[in-house]
Formats: structure tokens, sequence, C-alpha cells
């Protein structure tokens, strides 16, 4: 009986060692999902729509500010629906996100920078520079490190970890 | 019997109006809005039609850009951001009746798309114009 329980408190002990610190790692690839219609509607008819969390609230401002020339497109929003939409994305933005994921892409970034674009951001370049030109910029399917959801299968619900990743032409990806 | 023969008579204007015209709300609420500007005349398809196919020279990249050029040269059929890739999908109300139903979407997608292909908001007739195109597709 004593056996019997010191082992189970053993196999508990080396439960709690192995798999919390695996769901805990799991947990710094998620970012919280995108959850406001409006910013679904009007970003996502021309792009993938990209969680707030992935810039600082400085460069939404920015970003948002600056949507007659959008990346070379006009996207240009009546003044209500772009002030409720940078409201959204400053308030969720990476620096004021509780996300682990969202910590790890500011803390990279020096205080005067105000990238535009996500792949600008240190800690992204960092984990894509171990992609070849041939998996992205020249694989026709993927084109760009812009196009988060044609490798990251489950980025639409927030989900970059390593297990969701598939590059087409190439498979599933492992560090 | 008259009932019977009023419906037989829309019927036979149905029939033999050539064109389809897929009219909504929003756009009779624009059209009537535009033609409220003293510059803009009767809005006519077949100008809309040639400003569809009508290309226009960006300034900064040299490029071709015309409608067609995201939304195919057939309006039935499905378009694509020439960036992203992205599917558009078609602008035809006869095959996507939810198109032309939205005012204030039609509205702040004249604009962005003028600008970004003629480099300039488009004046009322040709908006207007454009719209009736796009009524019979």
């Amino acid at each position: 009986m004593m056996k019997t329980q010191l082992t189970s408190v053993i196999l508990t002990c080396l439960l709690l060692t192995y798999a919390l610190p695996l769901q805990a790692d799991d947990d710094d690839d998620h970012i919280k999902a995108v959850n406001n219609e409006a910013y679904l509607k009007e970003c996502s008819s021309c792009h993938f729509a990209y969680q707030p969390g992935l810039l600082p609230a400085r460069s939404w401002q920015k970003l948002m500010a600056t949507l007659e020339d959008h990346f070379g497109d006009n996207a240009e929003l009546e003044t209500d629906v772009q002030q409720a939409l940078t409201d959204y994305l400053a308030n969720n933005a990476a620096d004021l996100s509780p996300d682990k994921f969202s910590k790890k892409l500011v803390r990279r970034l020096s205080e005067d920078k105000t990238p535009l674009r996500i792949t600008e951001m240190p800690y992204f370049v960092h984990e894509h520079d171990d992609l070849s030109k041939k998996m992205v910029s020249g694989n026709p399917e993927v084109k760009s490190l812009s196009y988060c959801d044609k490798c990251h299968t489950r980025a639409g619900q927030g989900d970059y970890s390593e297990n969701n990743i598939f590059i087409p032409g190439y498979g599933r990806w492992d560090d | 019997m008259k009932k019977t023969l009023i419906i037989a008579g829309i019927a036979l204007i149905g029939l033999t109006n050539p064109i389809s015209v897929y009219a909504t709300d929003a756009v009779d609420k624009l059209l009537a809005e535009y033609s409220t500007v003293p510059a803009a005349e009767n809005f006519s398809a077949e100008a809309g039609k040639n400003l569809w196919f009508q290309e226009f020279t960006d300034e900064k990249t040299g490029k071709i850009r015309q409608c067609t050029t995201c939304h195919t040269d057939d309006l039935r059929n499905a378009g694509k951001h020439p960036r992203t890739g992205k599917v558009i999908k078609p602008l035809a109300p006869s095959v996507n009746p939810k198109r032309l139903t939205n005012l204030k979407d039609i509205r702040k997608w004249l604009k962005r798309n003028c600008k970004w292909t003629l480099g300039r908001e488009c004046t009322v007739q040709e908006k207007g114009d454009i719209l009736t195109f796009i009524q019979t597709q």
C-alpha cells in the first residue's frame, strides 16, 4: 500500500517536472486571436488579419495614420472606423499584452524603433533566419514572410507553435 | 383577369429588356445623390464599361493599373489582390447578390480603388457610370 502511494507521488512529481514546462513552452508561441469583427472585416478583405499582439502600440498608431499609402495600396477608412480600429489595435498591442509571445516580440525591439512591418521585428527576423530563399520568396506557394498563414496552419487562431508549421512543397518544419 | 394581364405585362417587359439590371436600394440612393450634382449627366453603363477597361499609368511605379488588374475582365469571375493574392469575390451581382447592397462599403471601395487605379478620386459622373455598369453584370 505504502509502496503504491510512493510510486504515485513519484509519478506525479515526474509528470509535473516534465509535462508542465512543455505546456508552458507551447504557450510561448500562442497569441491572443483577433476578436474584433470590424477589424476582421476591414483588414482581412485584402490580407491576413495580423493579431494586434504582433506589433507595439506605437507601430499600430503610425500604421493606422498612414492608410492612404498602406504599403503601396490605398486602404483609407472612414474616420470613425479608423479610430475604432486604432483603439482596438493599440489596446491589445504587443507591449501591453500579457501573452508571453508578445513579450518576447517586444523585448528585442529597441524603444526608439517603430517598425511598420511585423517582418522587421528583431524577434521575428531571428525566428525565421533558418529559412532558405527557396522555401519563401522563391516558393510560389509562399512568396513572402508576410503571409503568416501560408505556413503557420493555425495562424488565424493565434497559434504559431512549431507543431503547426507546414511549408508548402517542403512539409513539416522542425527547428 | 386584370391582375394576370399586369403580371404578363411585367414578364414581357422583363423579356424584352436586353440587359438585366440588378437594382439595390444602396445604389438607387447613391445614384440619386450623385444626380443632384449639376455636372453629372445621365449615368451610362457603356461609359462605365469604358472606364472599367481604361488603362492608367501609376506615377510611382510606371505600371499600368485598371479595374481589371484585380477584378479580371469578367466581373462574374473571382479576382485576386495583386500583392497578397487574397481572393476577391465576384463583383457581378448576378453571381454574388451581396454586392452593391451596403452603402458604406460601396463608398469606401469607390474612394480607395479610384485613388489606387486612377491616381485620384473619381468624379461623380464616373462613379455613377461605374455603378450603372456593375449593376448590369
